[in-house]
């Protein structure tokens, strides 16, 4: 297959026309548009940060600029790789201990393996809030899709819902925990708790305020639903769960996949928000722990957390909007 | 001749603001098994609603439809409808399209092979074998049109019901959807009921046509029968004195007697959709231009046709 009928993203598009050697005094003022100005912004951006934080002397220190928050982000990844090695180091040792003293008496039972209990590292807790978030984006789903297309169907149940959600759908999260950490504390009280209560009471959170987006937009996108596809459905004589599953379903795919996608970009802030008050292990507990901890590097630290939380936000609306894409038929739905 | 659709004392009233609205007054037609009958008249008067209560999508408030002896009170597959705007599923392929007819019709009946060949003929019948796995965002308008004809068909239907079929294709389209259909015709020899507001097209494609009075209170003013020899070529029929009688016989009635004056005027359709050619004698010409005027009455008719049609 020739280059030229290569697929390239659109991104590349002009590289591999400057390859080719396709009008390349054009594709060169393109390279600049779409790789060079993003890169303009950025250095901008740095510089002004340098400049900036230069001038600001906090009680920990002065603000880090990018360099210093570089050099965090390599400490942290390292801190990641030394904690593992110890925890493997101790499971080692343990092990080792069992082996000797099976050999020195072999009717011992050997003792039973300790888990190892160091403090989580930074990857830990982006690791642990990716979990959270993603329980709580799934169980809003659950809710949030079927209760949209009934509430799309039946007038009189948006009627009665409508309501409701407008009040519910303003208020933050923060309004929401207390509540929500009280009432898993009086009710989840199982001696042998699958999930920690600090991670149900964030998941929770998180599914209050996720919750609408989806709910609405699911709602809106079936009462669209064209009337002429409405009387095909009739005239099939389709039932009830046929005309839902043939017909409702597949044309508000579009708009329930935008409503998920605005419901997962508030479940990350929201998540980050919860973790902090609750003090759910994540990226929030991080942000916090640093915070209480005041040593020098603690800003530059909260900063990789506060970069962190956006690279991941943007790397979950980008995945969204991929399965958009590949899900919905109407090609043509807004999707940037 | 005995009637396979009977049409009785059909009357019906929509709920308004301002109290009822008598849409239809009195409306009584028989029709009888392999007939082609077009309804014709000015936009508003009640065509689509005489079709949507054969269809079962409206139900009369006097009177009512007997198809085959059985009184017609809900949709079903055996009235197929072909609309005005296509109406495919645009999820699914032109193949998938008929498909979910087809299972729907005839689950239990056809083996999965027989359903697949069935799928394969109609789509055949109406041209479509080249792009029967193409989704309707990536075919024309004609053939959207084409693909739901095929899917009409598909139900094999006791009567074929068609709402201003080509109402929204340009006149070259339309020609030679006509023709597929007369086509068709010939070899199915369906019942079918068809609104237009093309004058050309009801003389060409018609047994008889139903020529219907303003509302509101619309009924059937005068059944006009044309009797052409099948199969019609419309380039010898362009100079025929008898086509060009029933022509104007149409026209005249359209435009004489039932001349719509401002006050009564009401232009349901949008102005986008008249695409009628400039050779073709058009109803919906002189409505959009009228409708502009006519904006106190089709106020008032507008949301009453969708809320009812819907």
């Amino acid at each position: 297959m020739a280059i030229s009928q290569l697929q390239v993203p659109s991104w590349l598009e002009p590289f591999a026309r400057l390859l080719r050697g396709d009008r390349p005094g054009e594709q060169i003022v393109k390279v600049l548009r779409h790789v060079g100005l993003p890169l303009l912004g950025m250095a901008l951006f740095l510089m002004l940060w340098q400049s900036g934080a230069a001038h600001v002397n906090t009680s920990l220190g002065q603000l880090p600029g990018p360099a210093q928050v570089w050099e965090q982000a390599g400490n942290l990844k390292d801190e990641h790789f030394a904690e593992r090695e110890k925890a493997v180091a101790f499971y080692q040792r343990q092990e080792a201990r069992n082996a000797e003293r099976m050999a020195e008496n072999p009717d011992a039972k050997p003792r039973p393996i300790r888990g190892y209990t160091g403090k989580p590292t930074f990857l830990d807790q982006i690791g642990t809030s990716l979990k959270t978030v993603m329980s709580g984006f799934v169980l809003a789903s659950l809710i949030a899709i079927p209760l949209g297309i009934a509430i799309g169907l039946s007038g009189a149940l948006y009627s009665a819902v409508n309501p409701l959600v407008q009040v519910f759908k303003p208020v933050s999260p923060l309004a929401w925990l207390p509540l929500v950490t009280i009432v898993v504390a009086a009710v989840y009280t199982s001696p042998e708790p699958m999930f920690a209560k600090s991670y149900v009471v964030s998941v929770l959170t998180v599914m209050l305020c996720s919750l609408w987006p989806t709910l609405i937009n699911t709602a809106v996108g079936v009462t669209s639903v064209s009337t002429d596809l409405n009387n095909v459905s009739k005239v099939l004589r389709l039932t009830w769960l046929e005309h839902i599953r043939k017909i409702v379903l597949p044309a508000s795919v579009p708009m329930i996949f935008t409503g998920l996608r605005l419901s997962l970009g508030t479940a990350w802030m929201v998540l980050i928000a919860a973790e902090m008050l609750a003090q759910n292990p994540g990226l929030g507990k991080f942000v916090w722990d640093e915070f209480q901890n005041g040593s020098s590097q603690s800003l530059g630290r909260i900063m990789v957390a506060v970069l962190t939380i956006g690279l991941i936000g943007y790397v979950l609306d980008r995945c969204m909007l991929g399965l958009q894409r590949w899900v919905s038929w109407d090609k043509n739905a807004i999707t940037r | 001749m005995a009637a396979l659709l009977d049409i009785t004392g059909v009357s019906i009233e929509f709920k308004t603001d301002k109290g009822p609205f008598k849409a239809l007054d009195n409306v009584n037609l028989k029709i009888a098994e392999g007939e082609y009958v077009s309804l014709i008249g000015h936009s508003g008067c009640g065509k689509s609603t005489v079709l949507n209560i054969v269809a079962g999508l409206l139900q009369a408030t006097t009177g009512g439809v007997v198809l085959e002896g059985k009184e017609v009170n809900e949709p079903g597959p055996e009235r197929a409808v072909v609309f005005q705007n296509h109406s495919l599923l645009p999820w699914l392929t032109a193949y998938q399209n008929v498909e979910l007819a087809v299972k729907q019709v005839f689950r239990g009946q056809k083996s999965r092979a027989e359903m697949k060949e069935w799928i394969e003929y109609n789509l055949h019948l109406v041209h479509m074998d080249h792009a029967m796995h193409k989704r309707p965002d990536e075919i024309s308008g004609g053939m959207k049109q084409r693909v739901g004809i095929a899917r009409a068909l598909a139900m094999q239907p006791k009567v074929l019901l068609m709402d201003e079929p080509f109402g929204a294709l340009d006149a070259l389209t339309r020609a030679h959807l006509q023709d597929s259909l007369m086509e068709i015709q010939r070899e199915l020899n369906n019942t079918v009921i068809m609104i237009t507001h093309d004058v050309d097209e009801a003389v060409l494609l018609s047994d008889r046509i139903v020529m219907m009075t303003n509302g509101p209170a619309a009924t059937i003013g005068e059944i006009l029968s044309i009797e052409l020899d099948r199969p019609r070529d419309r380039l010898a029929l362009a100079d025929d004195p008898q086509y060009n009688h029933y022509r104007h016989e149409v026209l005249r009635f359209l435009y004489e007697k039932q001349r719509k004056t401002d006050d009564s005027s009401a232009g349901r359709k949008p102005p986008s959709t008249n695409t009628s050619a400039a050779t073709t004698a058009s109803v919906a010409d002189e409505d959009s231009a009228k409708s502009v005027t006519a904006e106190s009455v089709s106020a008032v008719v507008t949301p009453l046709h969708k809320k009812h049609v819907a």
